[in-house]
């Protein structure tokens, strides 16, 4: 056996290791990002007093602690919540569009959303609080026209991309460059003319953060990310078809242009009602897929529980340092993200690049 | 007899007329070579066949059912396509390329039998030691009998009853000479066991050592079709492709052997300069 054959020999044996073991770990990881989120803060608490109070909660008894049961039901439960689902919505998010553009470097915002929630949501801000709207009305309006911005920008880049009857991936990357200019014109605009309170709070929501999660807030987001979380067994076998080529994937017997469809439309919805209610926390989209394809390879069936388990853990984990680097203060989570998670995938991507695989 | 048939096609690209008139039928067993120079609309023929592209008039039916009255899903039962080049640049492993050609029957057939398809499919691409391998890193050569291995397994029925055909559209356009030889051979090997199978090919010798049959292509309309031996005369070649060819016998197995010796109109010129020479 030649030396080259002895290599990829083994890497095919590592990573069939680490298909098997990818979602049981990552699945340990997710827990362990759970309860630390539930145990850090401002109020000093131990793994065993959050059992305690979630073992009280699920049993139906009553609660031994007030205090304890009201900061960790109320307060971290639906942040905790709001991140795993973020985050796994961001990374799934990330997976399709990959797998549909059949380019690894693929994110969410290619295909518009992030810009078109983001411009709806400065616009609200600015022309909202122009209007004498406030803090509780600002609270509700600001994630729905998010939500609404980003999808309606999606349909547009969609729209547009259409040409013969066919949605080529080439135009949708074209067009959503386009719209996404368009979208972060409108911000300028927006900033320009907005006052210092106003840009402050764009900044604030602009950078990211978890930290307006409360059970109303983030309800409805939570139900419209279940969307594309709970579709993604539906998904797997077609996204595999689809790195085949659009050709292969139609000669399977894919109908390609509703499979495109479906799936702009499930990241859209996704995408953008997670920016709706945490900002725009960047990074988590296009690193976590990216990272776990060059762990368990690119079969979705693998990748995508992965990606969502990996995006969680990876959000919460990051929420956390966020939370207790400098406390009471909070460094907004999209900023983490990128500082840490960046010089990783770069060494990622320099050790792949070494052994010479592409990704 | 269950064919693949297309009658009387016209189709329309933009503002070319691509194809006019053109009948072509495929029945288990034979192996048709669709031959034609650049733009002749061979591969547009092709994609009316698999079903990718709606005729502007004529009809395709595949064992006498229309094509459009069959899902995109049922019609992935009946034939597989293998486009000319595979733009597949995600690592996966060589047989789960292979499996992806079962997914049509992913639902309504057994796990089991599935499986057996890709090991037959594996095996008679003579591809079974490399099942292990990562795709990317194959050889352009072995990558294109990953991908026929696939369309292999998708046309694998366990019956006679099932019919199946099979689409080539120039599977030897970016392959050297063996593999070349070796993917057709296959193809004929294919055929034997009772499939249809059209090629879209470029190199005449290699249509007439491999097809049962050919149809050749001119601005869109069928202007020949038979058995190699019959079509391929020097007249129509030079007529078709604008190429002054010879035939020759191979002194060894007594084929016909076709040997281009220049373009039509230069042909005179060129010998000519050769005697010069």
């Amino acid at each position: 056996m030649s030396v080259l054959e002895l290599r990829e020999r083994q890497r095919f044996d590592r990573s069939e290791v680490a298909r098997v073991l990818a979602v049981p770990v990552l699945g340990f990881l997710l827990l362990a990002a759970v309860l630390s989120g539930l145990t850090s803060g401002a109020a000093d608490m131990v793994a065993w007093d959050v059992l305690v109070v979630l073992w009280n909660f699920v049993s139906g008894r009553q609660a031994t602690d007030q205090l304890a049961h009201a900061i960790i039901l109320d307060i971290r439960m639906p942040r905790v919540l709001l991140g795993g689902v973020v985050g796994a919505t961001l990374a799934v998010s990330g997976a399709v569009l990959q797998a549909l553009f059949r380019n690894p470097l693929a994110e969410p915002s290619i295909i518009g959303v992030s810009a078109g929630a983001g411009a709806a949501a400065v616009t609200m801000i600015v022309l909202g609080t122009a209007f004498g709207a406030m803090g509780v009305v600002i609270l509700y309006a600001l994630p729905v026209a998010a939500f609404a911005g980003g999808f309606i920008a999606t349909m547009i880049v969609v729209a547009i991309a259409r040409v013969n009857g066919q949605t080529p991936m080439t135009t949708i990357l074209l067009s959503g460059v386009a719209v996404a200019a368009l979208g972060g014109a409108i911000m300028g605009l927006m900033m320009f003319i907005s006052n210092e309170e106003q840009l402050r709070s764009i900044t604030f929501w602009m950078l990211g953060s978890l930290g307006v999660a409360t059970w109303t807030t983030i309800l409805p987001a939570i139900a419209i990310m279940s969307v594309i979380l709970f579709a993604m067994p539906t998904l797997t076998h077609k996204l595999n078809l689809m790195l085949l080529g659009e050709r292969e994937a139609a000669s399977l017997g894919l109908n390609v242009d509703r499979f495109k469809y479906a799936c702009v439309a499930l990241v859209a919805a996704g995408v953008g009602a997670a920016v709706a209610v945490s900002g725009t926390i960047g990074f988590v989209g296009i690193v976590v897929p990216h990272l776990l394809r060059m762990v368990v390879g690119p079969d979705h069936r693998i990748l995508l529980p992965a990606s969502a388990l990996g995006g969680a853990a990876l959000l919460l984990g990051a929420d956390v340092v966020a939370r207790t680097l400098a406390p009471p203060a909070e460094l907004p989570i999209g900023v983490l993200t990128a500082l840490l998670g960046a010089p990783f995938f770069l060494w990622l991507l320099r050790r792949a690049a070494r052994e010479g695989s592409s990704w | 007899m269950v064919t693949l048939a297309a009658h009387n096609i016209d189709v329309v690209l933009g503002a070319r007329q691509a194809l006019t008139g053109a009948s072509i039928e495929v029945a288990p067993g034979e192996l048709v070579a669709v031959l034609g120079p650049n733009g002749a609309g061979k591969s547009t023929l092709l994609n009316v066949l698999c079903g990718e592209l709606a005729a502007d008039s004529g009809c395709v039916r595949i064992g006498g059912e229309d094509l459009r009255s069959l899902s995109s899903s049922a019609l992935a039962c009946k034939r597989a396509l293998m486009p000319q080049k595979s733009s597949l640049s995600f690592p996966f492993k060589v047989r789960d390329v292979v499996a992806m050609g079962r997914d049509p029957f992913r639902v309504t057939v057994a796990a089991s039998l599935n499986d057996k398809a890709v090991d037959w499919a594996l095996a008679e691409t003579d591809i079974a030691h490399l099942a292990r391998r990562v795709y990317t890193q194959l050889s352009g050569g072995e990558q294109q009998r990953v991908q026929l291995a696939r369309v292999f397994a998708q046309v694998w029925h366990e019956s006679d009853d099932d019919v199946r055909f099979l689409l080539l559209d120039e599977p030897t356009s970016s392959l050297d000479l063996a593999h070349q030889h070796s993917v057709l051979h296959l193809a004929r090997r294919l055929a034997e066991k009772d499939v249809g199978v059209v090629a879209v090919v470029h190199d005449l010798n290699l249509a007439a050592l491999y097809a049962t049959r050919v149809v050749i292509l001119s601005s869109g309309r069928v202007v020949a079709a038979g058995e190699p031996g019959e079509v391929l005369q020097p007249a129509l070649i030079a007529d078709v492709f604008d190429l002054s060819v010879h035939c020759v016998e191979d002194p060894d197995s007594g084929r016909k052997l076709i040997v281009p010796t220049g373009n039509h109109r230069q042909s005179a010129s060129v010998i000519n300069m050769r005697r010069a020479l």
